[in-house]
């Protein structure tokens, strides 16, 4: 039996049809907003025309109605992010104060449920392991490999090197960890960690298997993918760093560990807590590593995967809701923060 | 792996300057070292699970299950029947990969275009449009970013298979898709959660136009649409690309999103939906685990690779300047 070509295309022809209703609602947005105006203007020519020739005064020349235009170019947007976004969110606040068919009211109960299972606190401690470290770790890399790097003779490749894995879907990253990882009762060792450490003369283990070291396991995938980002932030930072100061510093014969702590490290700082930030909201919603991994099993789960497996697999509405909330609200502070910095930048 | 810095330290604790003696410069070129070194490590950690996949995924099955990737160095045995079963076999437990992957790009292209366009337009409105209450809207867009997208997950699916009735009145019908057709869901999800951070990219890059050139043609008589079309948009190419390959790479990864509104079938679950479920359910037929990963990842690297400098520049306009 062999690949049918005929089989894919209705899903051809649903992409056609995408790209046509893009055409249309952008072309067709953009020609409005052209035609609209034009005729505006077209028919005020023709009052003016007929005023001058009637010896009327001429009419008032309308004022400018630039929010029309306004309105328009961010229509599309607007409607978007309320039906998708804002309505969706607010529900979802509902929703998690209310039980798993949301058709009565409980009040707090599955925010209760959430600190009261030993399962999901175990989920919650997870997650407090990941945020703590991915960030941490991640940067440290990024930056550790940013300053050796910098400057150096193949610098552009040995960025992309360290970079390449952020274009790798977690998925795929998963994979590829998974068979780093992968056990064998017998015989030759097909993973290489195992492989390492059987050379060593230990035992090859389960990996994946045994908490809380699974839990490491899979932050040293996110922080696999998560350093290149780090890394090319903080490169650009270093760079941007005046010359002139580096150089001042270099005739008092600042040795390079002086450097690196009183002229880099305060010079980069802005970028060093965007990049603190960034890692950490995104650690806080990783759900694919975890999924693809263990799918969950053997104590590694975080929130975002407790949240889809209440909400999508048990049908859980107001539990899988109550953890989206819980989520956002751990969200919040760290941006709050993130902006307070950003305005002590601007007025400092 | 911390080593390289603090050997600086130690070395270089004088205060007369650049080492002189003979000493000092043999030490200065020994940090140097010391920093190639383990960055080379580092380099080399961050290459070899990628290295060793890609290896695997071209050995035969039963070498693949008994030895090492690096025996493949000694006893060199390569195939492309790996990828031959991944992508065409047609058993359900091959995976069919070359069906997820047309999939991968049904959904990803006009996942890509729409939020390109409409965050394209809203920017510039905020950016040069003079309206009351324009601060107000772009601030609340701009907050928007911090919402995590599970916020939205499950009304956002009761409105596609319910549709919206509010007292009584169906204000929308259900949308009742099936089967390919669910794709117009993941695009919709897509576009919705890309918005709030493709309005603040491209308002980052539209707001820093020279204004005389805006004013110029104001001056001139063209119009909103006009400035838009005919000078905007062909300045902020550069923003476009790299808000493009951002997005790009989001949706062609993206597991969650498709997870939920694409679901498991045949007929709209992308590479990742598959992927995931291959090395849940075989999750040791790393003959086809090890092929299909690769064949997933090799789009999104081509991309990444070919366009990395306009990806860095919208990387770095979007986390440092904001």
């Amino acid at each position: 039996m062999e690949f049918d070509f005929a089989d894919q295309q209705p899903k051809l022809l649903m992409l056609m049809y995408g790209l046509v209703a893009f055409v249309l609602v952008v072309g067709g947005l953009l020609l409005l907003l052209d035609v609209v105006p034009a005729w505006f203007a077209r028919r005020r020519e023709a009052q003016l025309v007929a005023a001058s020739a009637s010896g009327a005064p001429l009419p008032r020349r309308p004022k400018q109605r630039e929010g029309i235009f306004a309105l328009f170019f961010l229509l599309p947007t607007l409607l978007l992010l309320t039906i998708g976004l804002v309505v969706p969110a607010i529900r979802t606040v509902l929703l998690s104060l209310m039980n798993r068919t949301s058709t009565e009211w409980v009040g707090l109960d599955n925010f209760g449920w959430m600190f009261s299972d030993d399962a999901i606190v175990r989920v919650l401690i997870n997650t407090l392991i990941w945020v703590l470290l991915v960030p941490l770790v991640a940067t440290g890399f990024g930056l550790i490999y940013a300053v050796l790097v910098d400057k150096a003779r193949f610098e552009a490749v040995a960025k992309s090197l360290i970079f390449l894995p952020m274009a790798i879907s977690f998925v795929g990253a998963s994979i590829i960890w998974k068979f780093v990882y992968a056990y064998r009762g017998e015989g030759d060792q097909i993973g290489l960690l195992n492989q390492i450490v059987v050379s060593l003369g230990g035992e090859p283990k389960q990996w994946l298997l045994e908490s809380p070291l699974n839990t490491l396991l899979l932050i040293v995938i996110m922080v696999w993918i998560q350093a290149g980002f780090a890394m090319v932030v903080l490169s650009a930072a270093i760079k941007a760093i005046p010359g002139d100061i580096v150089e001042a510093a270099r005739l008092d014969g600042v040795s390079p560990w002086q450097m690196f702590w009183q002229i880099t490290m305060p010079s980069i700082r802005p970028a060093l807590i965007v990049v603190m930030v960034t890692l950490t909201i995104a650690t806080l919603k990783v759900f694919d590593i975890v999924r693809t991994s263990t799918n969950g099993n053997y104590d590694t789960s975080v929130i975002a995967n407790e949240m889809y497996n209440q909400a999508f697999r048990y049908s859980e509405n107001g539990r899988g809701s109550a953890l989206a909330v819980f989520l956002f609200i751990l969200v919040i502070p760290v941006v709050i923060y993130q902006i307070r910095n950003l305005r002590q930048q601007r007025e400092g | 792996m911390t080593t390289a810095t603090p050997t600086v330290a130690v070395g270089t604790q004088k205060t007369d300057g650049t080492p002189t003696t003979t000493a000092g410069r043999v030490r200065k070129r020994l940090n140097s070292r010391t920093a190639t070194l383990v960055s080379i490590v580092i380099a080399v950690v961050w290459t070899i699970p990628t290295f060793g996949l890609l290896v695997s995924s071209l050995r035969p099955e039963d070498e693949i299950k008994t030895t090492g990737w690096w025996t493949a160095f000694t006893n060199p045995q390569f195939t492309f029947e790996n990828y031959q079963q991944v992508l065409f076999g047609r058993s359900s437990s091959s995976g069919q990969l070359a069906g997820s992957f047309i999939n991968s790009l049904a959904i990803t292209i006009p996942s890509v275009l729409f939020p390109l366009a409409f965050a394209c337009l809203a920017a510039y409105a905020l950016a040069w449009i003079n309206f009351r209450g324009r601060d107000w809207v772009y601030i609340a867009i701009f907050a928007l970013q911090i919402v995590p997208l599970q916020m939205a997950l499950v009304p956002l699916l009761r409105f596609f298979s319910t549709g919206v009735t509010l007292g009584g009145v169906t204000l929308m019908p259900a949308w009742d898709l099936v089967d390919e057709q669910k794709f117009a869901q993941v695009w919709f999800a897509h576009t919705c959660f890309a918005l709030p951070f493709a309005v603040f990219l491209l308002h980052n890059f539209i707001s820093q136009l020279p204004g005389d050139l805006m004013e110029a043609a104001r001056v001139d008589g063209a119009t909103h649409p006009k400035i838009f079309r005919t000078i905007v948009l062909p300045l902020i190419t550069p923003a476009l690309a790299a808000f493009g390959i951002f997005q790009f790479l989001w949706v062609w990864n993206d597991l969650l999103v498709a997870l939920i509104f694409a679901g498991g079938g045949d007929e709209t679950a992308p590479l990742t939906v598959r992927l995931a479920e291959m090395a849940g359910t075989r999750g040791n037929e790393w003959q086809r685990l090890t092929a299909g990963a690769f064949v997933s990842i090799v789009v999104p690297l081509i991309v990444f690779l070919s366009l990395q400098r306009f990806f860095v520049r919208g990387l770095l306009a979007g986390s440092v300047k904001g």
